[in-house]
């Protein structure tokens, strides 16, 4: 039994069937990778994973819970965390704040007023995100403004954000997307490197083939909004109906 | 702001508190320095200070907050009516009414954020407008206004009770002290040092709610609200508690304006009154500490001059120039002075949104610097000059 399971999850919207029956099994502590072409309904999928979105049919369980009807926090506090295709930061508050909110919230829970508190007096939240920052080599940025930081640098303070709350589940869509290769390189260390040490279990979304088959143990492919295939990385490569959906598509 | 006064805050409250506490003294030289207006200063500081914790730090521009006012406006009166002219109980009195009326009317509307709260607000506040001119006659005696009369029971007034508002004896219209400074009259006033403490701790409050993680997850709110609920925050409670805490500020705000002068009318809560409040914050700077304060200032302070500019001041101003220059010159200012005054505030406001959006304070900073780089830049520039020649 998986960390997370999905079962026939459909989505429509209008006349598309976004997601059609699709069904997923992740299990705990690999790197399981969703590929497939534009359009496939990878994006919406993983919203219907975070509570964004709200599947027409279907479950999805987390560690036997139940996921689905609850708000985006509290999935959140169940311990899964997700990193945004274009960087979802707090672009007015400098990078070591951008750290400290997640790690008060995993911490506090979703509410507290504590209006008396100084940061200053936070000492522990503070050296818990600045040690998050050196981890991610960030720590020489930490009083930038994180709206002033490069593309890369933002998915990197977003990662960091998320891997702050110690997450069970970490969703990543498309974290290397518009990254340099040197860049793209850095972030598959530090992914494989993160899924090594911590045993969190990631669900990668992503269309370059160079990370998914750097980092996957297991590959699901999405076409036109149903699983076509899912198996370990070698069999993908030489799987027909994979590449005539998405892989013949990308040589071109 | 920030690059003058950023993790000094201790300077800062400092500071702060010595400016209100000398307030009658540094106000004298602008004419400014007599009970009303300071303690308009006070109280409508109170009010921006409140405002700017919803609208500059989490980003809610809430269009009905004058509503807060009224409501604690008349509360306090109601205190006066029924107890006795004491301040202490008129303040508990508007401070927990308007945190209900704040609760009530946030839970509703903090349903929706952006334009849709800002409409929601003023159609709350223009509804509780509307009421207390029709329907709540009763609580609020319509458009007379609710005042305190002879026969009102005041049961703790006693057989020779003071008549006017008073902290425990202290009347708050009495001034004790009064003298010449720099040619302008310096008045102290008791009900200033009242409300002017109601100041420095509404300042010192929002200093702290500002440095503090509450502080910092609003500001996250304001920045990135989606970021903050995949974050495991729920945003609503803290949205909530920055609408409250804002609502209790105006109520204080409302309450001590009837502590001052016992007299409650409607037309505290027309939506004129909420826009200034948001004139205030903006002009000030929204989202700093002082600006509020000194928007406030700003604008009550050239109410209460330009308001009081007519044509024969104007007159007396150009004498000096040709009669038809004069003539002249006193048609184009008329409509700037008097009745008037409105359209200078709405020009300066113009003016500091297009060229110093961070406002007053900003330009406050920009001078600060300006001056301090003085002395720095002017070596370096001799430099290129003489260089130039060479290339």
């Amino acid at each position: 039994m998986g960390i997370l399971e999905v079962q026939n999850v459909n989505k429509r919207f209008g006349g598309l069937q976004a997601l059609n029956n699709v069904n997923l099994d992740v299990e705990e502590g690999t790197v399981h990778a969703i590929i497939g072409p534009n359009g496939a309904g990878k994006s919406t999928f993983l919203n219907c994973l975070i509570g964004k979105l709200e599947p027409d049919t279907g479950s999805v369980m987390f560690q036997g819970k139940p996921v689905l009807g609850s708000k985006p926090h509290e999935i959140n506090q169940m311990g899964i965390s997700r990193v945004f295709q274009t960087p979802e930061i707090f672009s007015e508050l400098t990078v070591l704040e951008n750290v400290m909110i997640p790690c008060f919230a995993t911490r506090d829970g979703s509410f507290t007023l504590n209006a008396l508190k100084k940061i200053g007096a936070e000492g522990e939240i503070r050296t818990q995100a600045e040690q998050m920052l050196k981890d991610v080599n960030m720590f020489d940025k930490a009083s930038f403004e994180a709206g002033s930081l490069s593309r890369g640098d933002k998915r990197r303070l977003e990662m960091a954000m998320c891997l702050s709350q110690k997450p069970k589940l970490l969703l990543l869509d498309e974290p290397t997307a518009g990254m340099a290769r040197a860049d793209t390189n850095n972030t598959i260390d530090l992914l494989r490197h993160i899924s090594e040490t911590t045993g969190i279990t990631m669900v990668i979304i992503e269309h370059d083939m160079h990370v998914v088959f750097s980092l996957a143990k297991k590959i699901s492919v999405l076409a036109q909004g149903a699983i076509i295939a899912e198996d370990i990385p070698d069999n993908i490569k030489g799987h027909p109906k994979v590449r005539e959906a998405y892989l013949g598509e990308a040589e071109v | 702001m920030s690059a003058v006064f950023k993790n000094n805050d201790k300077t800062l409250f400092t500071v702060f508190v010595l400016a209100v506490l000398l307030g009658p003294i540094l106000m004298a030289p602008f004419g400014a320095s007599y009970p009303d207006l300071l303690q308009r200063f006070a109280i409508f500081g109170i009010f921006a200070i409140g405002f700017n914790i919803l609208f500059g730090l989490t980003g809610y521009l809430s269009f009905g907050h004058a509503a807060f006012l009224g409501v604690g406006s008349y509360s306090a009166v109601w205190m006066f009516k029924l107890l006795s002219f004491n301040v202490i109980p008129a303040l508990i009195l508007a401070v927990i009414v308007s945190a209900l009326f704040a609760l009530l009317i946030g839970y509703i509307s903090l349903r929706r954020s952006g334009i849709y709260f800002s409409i929601l607000t003023l159609a709350f506040a223009e509804m509780m407008y509307r009421l207390a001119y029709s329907v709540l006659t009763p609580i609020t005696n319509g458009e007379t206004g609710l005042q305190v009369y002879s026969d009102d029971p005041q049961y703790l007034m006693g057989e020779n009770g003071i008549t006017t508002t008073h902290l425990f004896g202290i009347k708050m219209n009495d001034v004790f002290l009064r003298f010449e400074f720099l040619g302008r009259e310096a008045q102290f006033n008791f009900g200033y040092y009242f409300a002017a403490i109601f100041l420095i701790l509404a300042f010192y409050i929002s200093i702290r709610i500002f440095r503090s993680p509450f502080g910092m997850m609003l500001r996250a709110i304001k920045s990135n609200q989606n970021r903050v609920n995949y974050t495991g925050l729920n945003s609503r409670p803290y949205t909530l508690a920055a609408f409250v805490i804002s609502g209790v500020y105006a109520g204080l705000a409302g309450g001590l304006l009837a502590c001052m002068d016992p007299l409650a009318g409607a037309e505290r809560m027309q939506w004129t009154a909420s826009g200034e409040v948001v004139l205030m914050t903006i002009l000030g700077g929204a989202g700093t500490l002082l600006g509020p304060v000194l928007g406030a200032s700003f604008i009550k302070y050239f109410e209460a001059i330009f308001s009081k500019i007519n044509d024969n001041v104007l007159h007396t101003w150009f004498s000096f120039l040709p009669d038809g220059l004069e003539n002249g010159i006193v048609w184009v200012l008329h409509f700037f002075v008097g009745k008037g005054w409105h359209l200078t505030l709405g020009t300066l406001f113009m003016l500091v949104v297009i060229f110093l959006p961070g406002g007053l304070l900003d330009g406050v900073t920009r001078l600060f610097n300006w001056v301090k780089n003085l002395g720095k830049k002017k070596p370096e520039e001799e430099q290129s000059t003489k260089a130039s020649p060479a290339e």
